[in-house]
């Protein structure tokens, strides 16, 4: 168990962390998802105790470590960049943290040909890391973290430095890797995509505050607020200012959609996932609105198309290959069922 | 809260001890010094800012300043362009890296007063190779008498000793630099004179920072080499502050006034080096 | 502007390559027709650096001929190739100005005083630093500074190609959504012809007409993101295209049925199978409907991503990934149907052509 209170970070009178709460639970995964300097690494290094916080305690196992060394706490990290002994072989590089804490030789082989299995590294074990891939790389410093049988293992964008494909395979296999240690994981990521791919909590992070924490999938389907739907959608989130009178929202453009009951008149914010928008209605009380086509997008299966609207820029995800020209009007339908509903100063009001 | 792990600063202690030994004790001695007076025999009166008074207003005083910035004036203004242009000049890869490392580390390599030794004996002008050629060439020069012979000498041999520094430290600079600023500039037509203004110039002005203020601080105290060579002399004309001090210190014994000079000193290359670096980082972020 | 023709490119870095095994590049003989936008696509090591680097003249191939509009510029420096690159890391002049900046290139080729500030205001305008032109390029951040690095190729009237390396590596997710739409409206706008290095297939698919994918030191397929996803020419197109990839299951062919395990599915029509190769089923998560007909399948694991659900599970004991919608029902007895017409045969790993 992992437990920040009220812990908060500034540096030279620059607020890092704001007054942050947070409580982990062992064998969890836990997704820190932001833009950079959003915090995600400052947090991460909170919890190692690598840094101590401005105010707050940090608790673990029910003990204040607050201030207590990163040497004494029983923490793993692992970084963007590849960080391994470049002189020691893969083995010796996993192997470091046991011959540290001076394990018997027997049970450091066994343990570091158990990790080097399930991180598919078994045939470069006498390689040096400096000749393998990026992946390997990777693995290896993943595997080191894994044999050192931490309570706490904290990865910071562990896989942006590896190629797409390659953090495909890897992002699904940490979390089953990791959740047999039954430590506490911490993954920090810039991806929306990626925590989705990830699973388990999230906590989505907005210039050093943590704006909601929860299951992933839960964050990412009701948010509690504008800024987390924005921090977690990708492609951005479509959202335009609208003007309740009756039972209907009036948007630019002479637009009206139909409101959820029980809202007072007044002016609101939408937000319309990209999937949420069709090029065909959806129910009887689907919206259409005429969209001029800036830029169209394909990726083979899917398209994505880019057009203005109220002021900012929208992007509709559709299935199947459409190749709509610059310039092209279309109509665009939004489903009021799937419409996110902020007040004005961006709290959830209807999902 | 419990007590921040604070174990590192035991590793500082030997170091500290040391300092204090070496810097900050003799420093203080000094400043005792500085304000009193002696006859000898341990007996001191207090004088207070009487030395620095009579310091500031020495004509002698004075004069060595003029001339310790002037010199280093002229130091920086070769040594700096002159090493920076090695530096650009060296190979990047290859054989050549290692050998231009090693030659261009030599003069560094060379105590003080072996390099004033070897000056003094290169510039005479009976067995001396530079002075025997110069006086075969017809041209008269005597750095024992001539004081622009003297301040010559001294000058070619501090940047013989020193531009070195500053052509590694820029050399360690320019490496720094990704390839793709030379790609790009490549691209973008650069010539080699905009490649160096607008990127390796740009780039270098940490390093250059560092170069020159210790280039700045340890051409301001230079003592071995003058001292070796010149003696100081002819006359006055190579007597910069530090062989004045020792003059004053342990050739007439004028132990309160060498302190208070050698404050003030101490203050002057404190302050000309904040200036440099203030100026030369004004534009960091 | 110009055609950019490979002409049977090999690249080695050794000394005297002896086997296909030594060469970074095996051969590449390809024409980039003038004015589009292409895509390297592939892992790294696969090769695609290397070409860009022949492109752009910073590699001499050990081979062939590199063609721009039908001259030969194999042995011309980066300079006398009159092209424009856009690097991985931003790379901007940091005591210039942003207008400063966009103005280097053409002062640098003694344009004149007035036809710079045109071109550069116009290029300032494209790209949106506009309200920026008088700031100091150093203060800006990641997508401005790589839009500056685009801007100095734009402004030139000349520039055969522009070469991008991997450039939204440094940019955050949100800000590549932007920065991938205005560069392809860009491209639209002044028709240069663009080639563009990445390992990220999204980035890929989506910027450029065409997409070459590169394995191994070889272009395995070149194609539209519609032709890659349907007709991959190769499984690695199959795999490396799409996320999560194809499926690929080996088969036993039994006259016009591939037999899996105990399954039988009927074959595309028109496809002749060689005999002595290994013979793969390709099928996309996406062309798979999981149902109550079809073939039986065991579900292993369900992932909720959002916008759509991952299923992973097995069918006769092979690893199958379905794509599912957001909200389709999961039935207790779970099949799966394959559509129509969107399986692939590969031989091989090479895929068999349909005949008529």
């Amino acid at each position: 168990m992992l437990e920040l209170r009220e812990v908060s970070k500034v540096v030279e009178g620059e607020t890092h962390i704001a007054p942050t709460s947070l409580m982990l639970t062992p064998g969890s995964l836990n997704v820190l998802l932001g833009p950079s300097l959003s915090g995600k690494t400052s947090l991460l290094r909170l919890m190692a105790g690598l840094d101590r916080p401005t105010t707050g305690t940090v608790w673990a196992d029910g003990k204040d470590v607050t201030g207590v060394d990163v040497r004494r706490r029983n923490v793993a990290m692992v970084y963007q960049q590849f960080v391994n002994y470049p002189a020691l072989t893969v083995f010796e590089n996993i192997a470091s943290p046991l011959r540290l804490a001076r394990a018997p030789a027997a049970e450091i082989d066994a343990k570091v040909r158990a990790a080097a299995e399930l991180m598919r590294l078994t045939p470069y074990l006498d390689r040096t890391p400096l000749t393998l891939s990026g992946g390997q790389q990777q693995r290896t410093a993943l595997a080191r973290a894994l044999v050192k049988g931490a309570s706490l293992v904290l990865l910071d964008e562990p896989l942006a430095n590896l190629d797409y494909k390659l953090r495909e395979e890897l992002r699904e296999e940490l979390p089953r890797i990791f959740a047999q240690s039954g430590a506490i994981l911490v993954y920090a990521t810039t991806e929306p995509s990626e925590a989705l791919l990830l699973g388990g909590n999230t906590a989505t992070l907005h210039e050093g505050r943590i704006t909601q924490f929860g299951l992933t999938i839960e964050v990412f389907r009701n948010p509690a607020d504008l800024t987390t739907a924005q921090a977690f959608s990708d492609p951005p989130l479509n959202t335009v200012a609208a003007n309740k009178t009756g039972a209907n929202f009036m948007l630019g453009g002479g637009l009206s959609v139909v409101a959820p009951k029980g809202l007072a008149d007044g002016p609101y914010v939408l937000g319309v996932r990209p999937h949420h928008l069709a090029l065909s209605a959806q129910g009887k009380s689907s919206a259409g609105l005429g969209a001029t086509v800036s830029v169209t997008e394909i990726t083979g299966s899917e398209s994505f198309v880019h057009f203005p609207f109220g002021g900012s820029d929208w992007v509709m995800l559709t299935p199947g290959v459409h190749e709509f020209q610059p310039g092209e009007a279309i109509k665009v339908f939004l489903d009021p069922s799937r419409m996110m509903v902020f007040s004005a100063d961006g709290q959830v009001l209807v999902n | 809260m419990k007590p921040w792990n604070n174990k590192a600063w035991l590793f500082t202690i030997p170091t500290l001890v040391l300092v204090a030994f070496s810097a900050v004790i003799p420093l203080m001695t000094v400043v005792n010094y500085a304000f009193q007076d002696t006859f000898g025999n341990n007996v001191f009166t207090w004088v207070g800012l009487d030395w620095f008074r009579k310091i500031l207003h020495s004509e002698r005083f004075l004069a060595a300043l003029i001339r310790n910035l002037a010199f280093s004036a002229i130091i920086l203004a070769i040594e700096i362009p002159l090493g920076v242009l090695i530096a650009l000049r060296m190979p990047k890869k290859g054989i050549g890296v290692p050998i231009c490392l090693v030659l261009m580390s030599l003069p560094l390599l060379v105590p003080f007063n072996v390099v004033g030794t070897i000056w003094q004996v290169f510039g005479r002008n009976d067995i001396g190779l530079l002075g025997a050629s110069l006086k075969g060439l017809g041209i008269d020069y005597n750095y024992v008498s001539d004081p622009i012979d003297a301040w010559g000498t001294v000058i070619a041999m501090d940047v013989w000793h020193w531009t070195s520094l500053v052509v590694l430290l820029c050399y360690a600079g320019l490496a720094s630099i990704p390839d793709a600023y030379y790609q790009a500039a490549q691209i973008d037509g650069a010539s080699a004179w905009a490649k160096f203004r607008y990127i390796q110039l740009p780039k270098l002005s940490r390093v250059l920072t560092i170069a020159v203020l210790l280039r700045f601080m340890d051409s301001f105290m230079i003592y071995t080499e003058p001292f070796v060579v010149t003696g100081g002399g002819p006359g006055n004309a190579t007597t910069f502050l530090s062989i004045d001090l020792v003059k004053m210190a342990i050739g007439e014994f004028n132990i309160g006034p060498a302190a208070a000079m050698s404050l003030v000193y101490f203050l002057i290359i404190l302050l000309v080096s904040w200036v440099f670096y203030t100026v030369m980082t004004r534009h960091d972020d | 502007m110009a055609a950019i023709t490979l002409d049977h490119i090999r690249h080695a870095y050794g000394p005297n390559p002896a086997s296909p095994a030594d060469y970074a590049l095996k051969e590449v003989h390809h024409t980039f027709e003038d004015g589009a936008a292409y895509a390297l696509l592939g892992p790294s090591g696969c090769g695609k650096t290397t070409l860009l680097n022949i492109i752009s003249g910073l590699v001499r191939p050990s081979e062939g001929r590199l063609l721009f509009d039908g001259q030969d510029v194999t042995d011309l420096s980066t300079q006398g190739r009159n092209i424009a690159q856009v690097f991985q890391f931003p790379v901007v002049y940091d005591t210039m100005t942003v207008a400063e900046n966009l103005a280097f290139p053409l002062r640098n080729r003694r344009v004149p005083a007035g036809e710079i500030k045109a071109k550069v205001a116009e290029v300032l305008d494209m790209i949106g630093l506009a309200a920026m032109a008088g700031k100091k390029a150093r203060g800006l951040n990641a997508d401005q500074k790589q839009k500056i690095s685009l801007g100095r190729g734009l402004v030139r009237a000349d520039v055969a190609a522009i070469l991008f390396d991997e450039p939204l590596t440094v940019i955050d997710p949100h800000m590549k959504w932007v920065l991938r739409s205005q560069l392809k409206q860009l491209h639209r706008q002044f028709g240069r012809t663009m080639i563009y290095v990445t390992h990220d297939q999204t980035e890929a698919l989506t910027f450029a007409d065409k997409v070459a994918v590169m394995f191994e030191g070889e272009i395995v397929q070149i194609g539209d993101a519609a032709q890659l996803f349907d007709e991959p020419a190769h499984t690695f197109v199959g795999y490396f295209i799409g996320s999560p990839g194809m499926n690929v299951l080996p088969i036993k062919v039994d006259g016009r049925r591939a037999v899996i395990g105990g399954q039988a599915v009927a074959l595309p029509a028109g496809v002749k199978i060689p005999a002595g190769k290994t013979i793969e089923l390709g099928i996309r998560p996406e062309h798979l409907t999981l149902g109550r007909t079809g073939l039986p399948i065991r579900i292993d694991r369900i992932e909720d991503v959002g916008r759509r659900r991952i299923v992973r599970g097995k069918l006769e004991g092979l690893d199958l990934v379905i794509a599912a919608p957001e909200d389709g029902e999961v039935p207790a007895d779970p099949h799966v149907q394959i559509e129509a017409g969107k399986v692939g045969v590969f031989a091989d790993s090479w895929r068999l052509g349909t005949q008529p």
